[in-house]
């Protein structure tokens, strides 16, 4: 068994690992090696692995359920914040990179396109969470506060998995990967969190 | 971005095109003689150049071979590239069926004996929102419709790829239904700008672009430019093509490029240009309008899209 203490040593090697694609993005970015569209490519890899963290996330809340896996809460914060910095990424590419602030542009397909439209909304229900992930604000808000307003990740993981799922044209199966693993980490917390407590009483 | 009038080919330059085509006869004795690709490129340049519409250059060959759309190949844009080596597309032939006189299996080797490569240096509209320009050899559809000498009740045309799962294995899995079909109305497969090409920049198709032979119709979204074809079927009744048939919402028969007319999924009024930083405004049937719009004319072209 891995002890916590143990644990926090080995959270900047985390934090490394995590961080270390998007810089090997940016440098095939520039360098040129990101093949013919490199916005697109860019765009795609940051929209991915922002998805591929959030499921991480979800799934580290209900592992660290088990005594056995509780030393994995030290890592959801980072995790948590990774995901949104590589969602900022994705957003911050669309905008500027991929429309170069064409905002009237931007605007209507935010509305006219449900994809995006998913992913926009996703984008802003992620937000709170991020500006709330600080142990201040855990003790400003007081703990109910604070836990209502991380109850937005459960919309907005379904809703970036879906906006994956529609962006793909054909070969739906990964995205659906993504929708299935949320879908069930979801319920299971929605079952040991709110439906048993609630049998208990 | 205004559209400037002269981004739209004018009818000269359509004229001048004509021209070229004369011209191209040298251009396939150098291909006939030369082995590698870089001889060519030399050698066609000018015609390339003299064929380019303002504000256009063409795109690089390694930008238009490995950036392709080919799901027989896989789903990826570089799957195509990477997936292809398996492919052998010689010997070719092309069957021709349905409403003809002349219903027959074509040797491609004989065919192209036939028939005139010509240059055309054309823009390539994706679906999905990008673009490139390219330099094509080949010749007009028009020349093979001749051959099979349609009859009178022959409306439409439809185009089958080749299958063979064992050389594309993108076909082993259900992306899509196999073959890939598509379609055109035989007005617009008689029209001169649509062509079958067997080469680009002065080389061979390879096989990611659609080897040995495929159809390229500029003013239509790329996916109708079906790939390495293996029959051609005159019928008289609109035919099935793959990408309507799977959502039919989404793609129509018709596809012609509509800046006006959106996708659900993404905005057709802008593309981005291979190779390009800003997006460019999409034009009207791909800046082939006063070429093709006749074609159209009193057609609801929010209805047939």
């Amino acid at each position: 068994m891995i002890s916590s203490q143990l644990f926090k040593k080995i959270k900047p090697l985390i934090f490394f690992v995590i961080f270390l694609p998007s810089l090997i993005w940016c440098y095939q970015f520039i360098n040129g090696s990101l093949g013919v569209n490199p916005i697109e490519k860019l765009m795609d890899n940051m929209g991915e692995m922002a998805l591929r963290l959030i499921v991480l996330t979800l799934f580290i809340s209900s592992l660290s359920e088990f005594k056995k896996f509780r030393f994995l809460i030290e890592v959801r914060r980072m995790i948590g914040l990774f995901a949104f910095f590589y969602v900022s990424c994705h957003f911050l590419i669309y905008i500027v990179l991929d429309h170069f602030f064409n905002m009237t542009f931007i605007i209507k397909d935010i509305i006219k396109r449900p994809f995006i439209t998913f992913g926009f909304i996703s984008f802003i229900f992620l937000t709170p969470l991020a500006i709330t992930s600080p142990k201040i604000m855990l003790k400003k808000l007081g703990f109910k506060a604070w836990k209502k307003i991380h109850y937005l990740i459960y919309p907005a993981s379904i809703l970036s998995s879906v906006h994956f799922y529609m962006l793909v044209r054909a070969n739906k199966i990964e995205p659906a990967i993504y929708i299935f693993l949320i879908l069930v980490l979801l319920l299971y917390r929605l079952y040991y969190k709110i439906i048993l407590p609630q049998l208990a009483r | 971005m205004k559209i400037l009038p002269s981004e739209i080919t004018p009818y000269t330059n359509y004229l001048n095109r004509r021209k070229f085509i004369k011209s191209s006869i040298a251009t396939s004795l150098v291909l006939g003689t030369s082995t590698g690709l870089q001889a060519n490129h030399a050698s066609n340049q000018n015609i390339y150049d003299n064929q380019l519409d303002e504000n256009d250059s063409l795109n690089s060959f390694e930008e238009i071979t490995t950036y392709n759309n080919f799901y027989e190949f896989g789903m990826g844009k570089t799957d195509p590239a990477e997936n292809s080596g398996d492919f052998k597309p010689k010997p070719w032939s092309i069957s021709l069926e349905g409403l003809i006189n002349n219903p027959q299996v074509l040797d491609l080797e004989k065919l192209l004996q036939k028939v005139t490569i010509e240059d055309r240096v054309y823009r390539l509209r994706c679906v999905e929102a990008w673009s490139m320009v390219i330099p094509w050899q080949g010749f007009p559809l028009a020349e093979i419709i001749k051959m099979a000498d349609p009859l009178s009740s022959a409306k439409f045309i439809q185009f089958v790829t080749v299958f063979r799962p064992e050389e594309m294995p993108g076909q082993k899995r259900r992306s899509l239904p196999w073959p890939y079909v598509e379609g055109l109305r035989i007005d617009e497969a008689m029209h001169p700008l649509t062509i079958l090409s067997t080469g680009l920049y002065g080389h061979d198709l390879l096989n990611q672009s659609g080897a040995p032979l495929r159809l390229v119709v500029p003013w239509k979204y790329g996916f109708k430019s079906i790939k390495s074809i293996s029959s051609i079927r005159f019928v008289d009744k609109q035919p099935d093509a793959t990408w309507p048939m799977l959502a039919p919402s989404e793609y129509g028969f018709y596809s012609n490029v509509n800046n006006l007319v959106d996708h659900p999924r993404w905005s057709q009024g802008t593309e981005r240009r291979i190779g390009e930083f800003k997006r460019r405004k999409t034009m009207m049937y791909n800046g082939y309008e006063e070429d093709v719009s006749h074609l159209y004319k009193g057609m609801d072209l929010k209805k047939y899209y």
